[in-house]
């Protein structure tokens, strides 16, 4: 679809909002990455709701023109399940960091993992905790040192990837911000996947920890014959620490959450009358 | 007039609450007003249960006083129950399970219920239905109402199991015929010629929800709030509607904002664990100004205490709960048929003015089933909350600045109604404005300017019982409403004095109906299920008065008597006080 012909550009998504995130920040190239990918799908910014909980990628639904929901610490998850499944026709997206969405919010991710959800989850990984000046996050290395950590991390990192394939997500894939258009296409077919779908993105704080010289050597494109539907494959892939790799490490179609609930709203409505008066006479 | 009151104890599990809800119902559909009355232990299994059933051609506003019928499964019911009984009052025990000493005080029956059940049924948990056939025929029952619901109850899991059930309740009868009957209680047909439903406070509630427009429930299990969520679940998907079981009372609540924010009508329910889990969520949706239900349904605090007992112990949580200048309105519900208009007000209330509604209820009120008439949902206009006209969306701004601090709210998939419902202190649009110091006077004096509206309408819904400008009045809330009420007519009739006021809206409070009171009385008593008086707490705040507070902390309701006997202390303090007073004049 060429620019001329398409309702939305990626400039419909840009809010008069200017990120306050810091000049060289990874989130820029998610921000961008995103826009891009909404405007190739031409998502109707009226059917789209951005949820966030707190943290600098928290702040994501102010500068994408849509609905938004900027909540509290952890709490994407449940949020987003809520828009959704009281409007499955909205395009839902997460967003959040590594400790929005690992630490405070890591109880929410396997109950939605296993739900299945037909949304997207987005984190924007720097290993570090940029709001409140670089304490250790879930993600930083064992030796990690901060504020909060000034003899070095003594916590093993958590491997996001591993954890959303082992939770049952539907589809887990990982990006770089540095690398924006294999990010937008990542993001893309995340919105594409019918069911809950995980982007890692590896997104460097320019400010506290910076890991921009760090990542790019390590990184590798998913191998071209690897098998998405394989589980076992998937984690290898995850759990192997020569390179990190990027792409969708793993995607199988399963039936969504919503899919589940209309069926149940289906079968209650075929095998009775919804009256009040008819609900009453069971308690007369 | 026909006041009698039942009650029936046991082992958990051997059969109490069934026994009591039939009676229940049985009596229900006899014509008899129903007020009932259960403490069951926190285990499944084991741990004494018991269930009172009062029964009465009166409309009845408590569990009443003694008892006059105690059913005795076993000898740790006799003897917790039997000091309860009045003098003249009937004990009937399952005499294969011990024999009480006798006092002349007491009409005994020792039924052998047990090996009835075990020999000539053949199976020895339809003991209890023995016993119900046992109560039918000494008391007149119609048994063809217990006939009734044992099919209704039984027929899904089999011929057989009704068969089972009938022969123990006629083998019961039969027996009792063999008794001489000692006693004088015939209960027969009720006065009650129309019908009415038989609900518990939670089910009321869950009801009134749906006439409400509730189509979306997220909730975690606790007692005693479960059956809402277990109601819900059954009921909402036939009208379109969903109930989620999330992993926490945090993703509950966070469900709820979701989907409200969708534009759904949606709730919650728990109680005082899962409600403290809450409090968060709870500021974001007033700084968000999202509408949402909540319902804490109190059982004893702090932290696990006694689950499924009885207290009022959250009002500071739901007035105080949460960081910052937080407003948000706070209910109480005061009776079962309270509480379907309750939950219609309490989304009425939260749609109109885009904050979370807190819904006080408590173990002894959503467990306790009464007979109420059947609801007329159009008693409460629904109310919708404002959304944005074609012309407002031109220029849209979320949180705009309005006269009546309420902002047109849009939803998604509404063009040109975009925002980002933000917990950040925010602007007009709904910009973080996190450093703009008169931004965060301007919306909070918005968030707090919405109580004048509502405290109209807390001034509307208080209401008041007994002397209209009485000596000695009487302030409670929740679910003390009845109890208070009964104390307050027994004291009339002696001639005291008395009168009640019973705020339905708490937080606001109904200023224009709590000054009067106040200020014309000699004394005020303010009876509350907790240790400290939290509500009389409350009001101190706004007036300065030496309130005399009547606090009960055991886990169990008040009985008419209590709140009788300490508005008698407090009329003879005051008519002393009066005396001394004229003499030194």
């Amino acid at each position: 679809m060429s620019a001329e012909i398409s309702e939305f550009t990626p400039n419909t998504y840009k809010t008069d909002e200017h990120p306050i995130w810091c000049p060289g920040c990874g989130d820029f190239g998610v921000l961008s990455s995103l826009y891009n990918s909404l405007a190739g799908l031409q998502i109707n910014p009226k059917d789209l709701v951005v949820v966030s909980g707190i943290g600098c990628s928290g702040r994501t639904p102010g500068f994408v023109k849509s609905y938004g929901f900027h909540s509290v610490h952890g709490r994407v998850l449940p949020v987003a399940l809520g828009v959704k499944l009281a409007n499955p026709s909205l395009q839902v997206i997460g967003v959040g960091g590594d400790g929005d969405g690992f630490a405070i919010g890591g109880g929410h991710i396997p109950h939605a993992a296993r739900r299945n959800p037909d949304m997207v989850y987005l984190i924007m990984d720097n290993s570090t905790y940029g709001l409140t000046k670089g304490q250790y996050s879930p993600t930083s290395p064992v030796g990690y040192q901060a504020g909060s950590t000034p003899y070095g991390n003594i916590e093993q990192p958590l491997n996001p990837l591993a954890m959303l394939i082992a939770y049952g997500a539907t589809f887990v894939a990982q990006g770089y911000s540095g690398k924006p258009k294999e990010l937008a296409d990542v993001v893309t077919r995340a919105i594409e996947h019918k069911g809950f779908a995980f982007i890692n993105v590896l997104s460097p704080c320019i400010t506290f920890y910076n890991t921009y010289k760090v990542i790019p050597p390590r990184l590798k494109e998913v191998p071209k014959d690897h098998d998405v539907t394989n589980r076992a494959k998937a984690f290898e892939l995850a759990l192997q620490t020569d390179h990190v790799a990027l792409g969708v490490f793993y995607q199988v179609q399963q039936p969504t959450f919503e899919d589940g609930v209309a069926d149940i709203i289906k079968k209650a409505q075929a095998s009775s009358r919804p009256r009040l008066d008819e609900i009453f006479a069971e308690f007369s | 007039m026909i006041d009698y009151v039942f009650r029936v104890g046991g082992e958990g599990g051997e059969g109490v609450i069934i026994t009591g809800e039939m009676l229940t119902i049985a009596l229900a559909r006899a014509g008899f007003e129903i007020y009932t009355f259960r403490t069951y232990p926190a285990e499944i299994k084991g741990g004494h249960a018991n269930y009172q059933v009062r029964a009465s051609g009166n409309l009845l506003l408590s569990y009443g006083a003694a008892v006059d019928v105690l059913l005795a499964f076993n000898e740790e019911a006799y003897q917790k129950h039997y000091k309860d009984v009045r003098s003249g009052g009937v004990v009937i025990y399952d005499a294969d399970s011990f024999s009480p000493a006798s006092t002349d005080s007491l009409v005994f029956y020792g039924i052998p219920m047990t090996s009835l059940a075990t020999e000539k049924v053949g199976i020895k948990l339809t003991k209890n239905i023995v016993a119900l056939g046992v109560l039918a025929q000494f008391f007149d029952i119609p048994l063809p109402l217990f006939e009734e619901l044992l099919k209704e109850r039984f027929t899904r899991k089999g011929e057989m199991v009704v068969q089972k059930n009938l022969q123990a309740l006629h083998i019961g009868a039969e027996y009792a015929k063999s008794q001489q009957k000692r006693e004088s209680i015939r209960l027969g047909p009720g006065p009650r010629k129309t019908k009415e439903l038989v609900l518990s406070g939670n089910e009321s509630f869950a009801l009134g929800a749906i006439a409400a427009g509730c189509r979306f429930y997220a909730g975690y299990p606790i007692t005693p709030a479960t059956d809402i969520m277990e109601f819900l679940a059954k009921e909402l998907p036939k009208l379109g509607g969903f109930v989620l079981q999330t992993e926490d009372e945090i993703s509950a609540i966070g469900a709820v904002l979701g989907a409200s924010f969708a534009g759904k009508k949606a709730m919650t329910a728990t109680s005082g664990p899962g409600f403290s889990l809450m409090t968060e969520m709870m500021g974001l949706a007033v700084a968000a100004e999202i509408p949402a239900v909540i319902v804490d349904v109190q059982r004893v605090g702090p932290s696990t205490g006694m689950p499924t007992k009885t207290e009022q112990g959250d009002l500071y949580l739901a007035v105080y709960g949460g960081h910052g200048a937080c407003p948000r309105i706070v209910m109480g519900l005061t009776s079962v048929e309270d509480c379907f208009y309750g939950a219609m007000r309490a989304f009425n209330l939260s749609e109109q003015f885009q904050m979370p509604v807190v819904v006080l209820s408590d173990a002894s009120l959503g467990h306790r089933k009464a007979t109420v008439p059947v609801p007329d949902p159009s008693k409460v206009p629904l109310i919708e909350r404002r959304t944005p006209t074609p012309e407002e969306l031109r220029d849209y701004k979320r949180y705009r600045l309005t006269p009546d601090h309420i902002s047109p709210m849009s939803f998604p998939g509404m063009a040109g109604g975009g925002y980002v419902a933000e917990g950040l202190e925010h602007d007009e649009i709904g910009y973080p404005a996190a450093s703009n110091h008169e931004m965060h006077l301007r919306t909070t004096q918005k968030r707090y300017g919405k109580f004048h509206a509502v405290e109209v309408i807390a001034n509307e819904l208080a209401r008041s019982y007994g002397v209209e400008r009485p000596e000695i009045g009487i302030i409670g809330w929740g679910s003390t409403e009845g109890v208070i009420r009964e104390a307050v007519q027994m004291a009339v009739d002696k001639g005291y004095s008395v009168g009640a006021l019973h705020p339905k809206i708490l937080c606001p409070q109904p200023i224009a109906k709590l000054k009067p009171f106040i200020e014309g009385a000699k004394a005020i008593i303010i009876p509350e299920v907790n240790f400290t008086g939290q509500f009389a707490t409350l009001l101190r705040k706004r007036f300065a008065y030496d309130f005399i507070q009547l606090n009960k902390c055991i886990g169990l309701p008040f009985s008419p008597k209590e709140i009788f006997d300490k508005i008698e202390e407090v009329a003879n303090d005051v008519r002393r006080d009066q005396r001394v007073h004229a003499e030194h004049v």
